[in-house]
């Protein structure tokens, strides 16, 4: 009786009723634990404490010994909680570690936030602003970044939220489990309209999120517009192979390992390849001179997801020949 | 032994403004602590009053979004570094400290006046700020709103918080000072009050925090002011350098707020319980634990921020090993009743709801340690309930429980019990219709900082805005009897509560220096007997 009561109520158990990816459910049972684990401990509490007034409250004729001194008591009650609390630790932060390592194949979302608007980019070259179109079951990987302050992405539904800091990319990933239109909110403070900030994220099944993909104004791909800029901005005429200025080829160069000047080496990630674009003497590689002008001032940050959105589809060339 | 042949209290030791003004006497400096930061918590609750209001509708109606902006920040600022910080350290410490140690004075007399005015003109720097126009970054200034876009009087208002800072580094180092040196002989650490222990403690961390904070202000102003790049990576600035160095400063300073808090409750619930308190030592303990480990611990306030993956393991780790000394305390507490001789006098009522209020707050602390789970709840309504729970339902109550045990001290009146006991029920009904709908609406994901909401939170906000009415004149009740006390309350005697600290062996209200008799320090702390009867007030 009490399993099964016990088993309805977790099944059941929502802290929203929308519960829209695969991480929501997985919170929602910490959350659920952590109820049952805490609510306990105050209840007993409370408990004692009314217990002890009534029984011992002045007047009152009751045997008042003192107990005596007792260490035993104080270590179990010492102990016991330090346990629990490295199990709930290792339960959470298991999730967490999860939160922070995307699958590979999850589908990108570029996302530039500024105040007080959303502004997103598929990587077919389709816009949109406080809506995101999503498929179901498809993971799907946001990079952000903000143009002004700080800002957080924050979808209910799904469970989860991530800074947008100015200056790097901060990245989230979901699987959406259900169909439909979840809200969106700035989740830090960020001016004015922080409480407008808002928008909403639409759920689709993978076919109708195909089609919805298709039908914007046509647009370049964000690759192609980045290969665009890459010319325009005159990239091209130092990082071509025949190019006669000595300067690294990007070919592929996503997710390789970069070895620089200094001895230090790094992953060609998204936040690299921004860094190398706006402050290129901070990471000059390895057999290089440090040569390139900076442009900051001249590139939006919409552009710079473009440029790295290229840098990246040369990769998937090379891996599919 | 009449009272004629015996020096006037400190309370008629010269009635000129000027005595007053320019007393070094550490309970004199108390009156004028209580005084000012009464008046700042009524200008930080006017605020919490139209907030509350504002959100009683979904709309956004009753003021403009850049005017409740302003609102919370001016309430947060004056709360934490006005009322909270200041509260029970500067009053209570202020006037109790050396009464317990059985001392004349604090270490330096004229150094606690001088943290009165260096806090009176932060705090009048900061009004002026408001007054100006306000200021809209909340407390937290965090970059680079506050150092490049807010058009508000951001370094006016930190330029107060400094000079505020500066009162608490004084008053902490004088605290320090006093507890090595000006214990009576007989008074070993372990014979000293859990209430000392706690000031102890607390002025370790206003001693090593805030200079931090002082720091971390300059260098808001100097990239404001002058561009410098610190913070906005538009100069070549990182803006989570600002998140660290503040929490390295706010997050200890909740401890600054809770600690003492935890002392006041400490000398409370032993002398209405009539039982020593249980596992002094461990208290003892528990309470340096708090305050060297809650050092180690202000990253989890960045975990959805972007730090590292490692930094936020760390943070939350350490976060649920902080967590033990604190329920270490509440065992101990509830322990303590434990055949018992228990009467439940207004300090009381207000001790016994702090350990309620204060452990829901510590648990749901540890909702938000859990690293997953914070990143639902973090920047909700839930943090929002949380952080309440511990500052105004653990520090707020404890202040006021402190207000009335140690009334009769500092007055030589009795405050009325009944009018007391009532106010201590409805600051607990109240506080709980306020705050707890909070956890709900954080669960239910709506945002923190919100001025406009969607309609599906309009139930439980109403509900917290009607309990927001409720713990008001919980809080304004005192205000107006304890004036009356001033006038008539019946006279006090030394001991009314039959208490065992050293600070009831001087006269109520005690004379400019103290003790008309070296006080005899007990051989045990805390030395309650349930069984025997209650001890005669001393006339």
């Amino acid at each position: 009786m009490a399993a099964d009561t016990d088993a309805a109520l977790s099944s059941g158990f929502r802290l929203l009723d929308a519960a829209a990816s695969t991480q929501a459910s997985r919170t929602d049972a910490i959350f659920l634990a952590m109820l049952l684990l805490c609510g306990t401990v105050a209840l007993v509490l409370l408990v004692l404490v009314v217990f002890f007034v009534l029984k011992y409250r002045r007047g009152h004729a009751v045997d008042r010994t003192p107990p005596r001194e007792m260490k035993s008591i104080e270590i179990a009650w010492t102990v016991t909680p330090l346990l629990v609390f490295f199990g709930v630790f290792g339960w959470a932060a298991r999730d967490y570690i999860t939160l922070a390592d995307p699958p590979a194949d999850a589908l990108p979302v570029s996302v530039v936030a500024k105040q007080w608007m959303w502004k997103l980019q598929h990587r077919n070259g389709r816009r949109e602003i406080n809506e995101l179109h999503v498929p179901l079951g498809e993971p799907v990987l946001l990079t952000m970044t903000s143009q002004d302050v700080i800002h957080s992405l924050f979808v209910p539904a799904f469970r989860l939220k991530q800074d947008v800091v100015p200056g790097r990319y901060t990245r989230l990933w979901f699987t959406a489990t259900q169909l439909g239109e979840f809200p969106l909110f700035c989740s830090e403070y960020c001016g004015s309209e922080h409480s407008g900030m808002t928008g909403r994220v639409v759920v689709m099944s993978p076919s109708d999120y195909g089609r919805w993909l298709a039908s914007g104004p046509a647009a370049p791909s964000m690759a192609q517009y980045g290969f665009a800029l890459f010319r325009q901005l005159g990239c091209s005429g130092c990082h071509e192979a025949r190019s006669t200025v000595h300067a690294p080829l990007l070919d592929g160069l996503y997710g390789r390992t970069v070895h620089l000047q200094d001895g230090r080496s790094l992953v060609a990630d998204a936040t690299y390849l921004r860094d190398s674009i706006l402050v290129p003497a901070r990471d000059v590689v390895a057999g290089f001179a440090p040569v390139m002008p900076s442009f900051a001032g001249q590139v939006t940050e919409e552009d710079l997801q473009a440029l790295i959105a290229y840098i990246q589809s040369t990769s998937a060339r090379d891996a599919t020949p | 032994m009449t009272t004629d042949t015996l020096p006037a209290s400190y309370l008629d030791d010269g009635l000129t403004l000027r005595s007053w003004l320019a007393t070094t006497d550490h309970k004199r400096i108390a009156i004028l602590y209580a005084l000012a930061i009464t008046a700042f918590f009524f200008v930080g609750g006017a605020a919490a009053t139209i907030i509350r209001m504002e959100l009683a509708t979904p709309a956004g109606d009753l003021v403009s979004n850049d005017g409740y902006n302003k609102l919370f920040t001016a309430h947060g600022v004056i709360m934490v570094w006005l009322f909270l910080i200041p509260s029970i350290p500067s009053v209570l410490g202020n006037f109790l400290l050396p009464l317990m140690l059985g001392a004349r004075d604090l270490a330096f007399p004229r150094l606690n006046l001088l943290s009165w005015y260096l806090y009176v003109a932060g705090g009048l720097i900061t009004l002026e700020a408001l007054l100006l126009g306000g200021v809209d970054t909340g407390w937290t200034f965090y970059t680079p709103y506050s150092t490049m876009f807010s058009n508000t009087y951001v370094v006016l208002t930190l330029v107060g918080v400094f000079v505020t800072g500066f009162s608490s580094i004084l008053t902490g180092l004088n605290f320090i000072v006093t507890i090595h040196t000006l214990r009576a002989p007989a008074m070993g650490w372990f014979k000293l009050p859990l209430f000392a222990w706690a000031m102890y403690a607390t002025s370790l961390i206003l001693v090593l925090a805030t200079p931090v904070l002082a720091i971390t202000t300059l260098l808001v102003c100097a990239e404001r002011l002058f561009q410098i790049g610190i913070f906005d990576p538009a100069f070549g600035g990182d803006p989570l350098l600002f998140q660290h160095l503040f929490w390295f400063y706010s997050h200890p300073a909740v401890y600054i707020m809770v600690l003492p808090a935890m002392g006041v409750v400490s000398e409370i619930i032993p002398c209405f319980a009539r039982r020593p308190v249980f596992g002094y030592d461990s208290m003892a303990y528990a309470i340096l634990a708090i305050a060297s480990v809650g050092f180690l611990v202000w990253g989890h306030h960045m975990f959805v921020s972007g730090q590292s993956l490692a930094a936020s393991m760390t943070f939350s780790l350490l976060s649920f090993i902080v967590a033990i000394p604190s329920a270490i305390k509440v065992f101990n507490w509830t322990a303590t009743l434990y055949k018992g001789s228990i009467r439940l006098d207004a300090p009381m009522l207000y001790a016994l709801g702090f350990v309620g209020l204060f452990t829901i707050g510590g648990l749901t602390g540890l909702f938000l340690a859990s690293l997953a789970l914070d990143v639902h709840l973090t920047d909700t309504y839930f943090v929002v309930a949380h952080f309440h729970y511990i500052m105004v339902g653990g520090t707020v109550m404890a202040y006021f429980g402190g207000l009335h045990f140690w009334w009769p001290k500092a007055t030589g009146r009795m405050y009325p019990e009944v009018w007391a006991r009532i106010a201590a029920v409805l600051v607990f009904v109240g506080f709980n219709l306020t705050f707890f709908p909070q956890f709900i609406l954080g669960m239910e994901g709506m945002p923190r900082r919100y001025h406009a909401y969607p309609p599906q939170f309009q139930v439980l906000n109403l509900l917290s805005s009607a309990g927001a009415g409720v713990l008001a004149i919980g809080y304004l009740m005192p205000l107006v009897y304890f004036a009356w006390s001033l006038a008539r309350g019946k006279a006090a005697g030394a001991n009314p509560f039959g208490a065992k600290g050293l600070e009831w062996q001087a006269r109520s209200p005690p004379p400019t220096h103290n003790f008309d008799a070296p006080p005899v320090v007990p051989a045990k702390v805390y030395d309650y007997h349930a069984d025997e009867p209650e001890a005669e007030p001393v006339p």
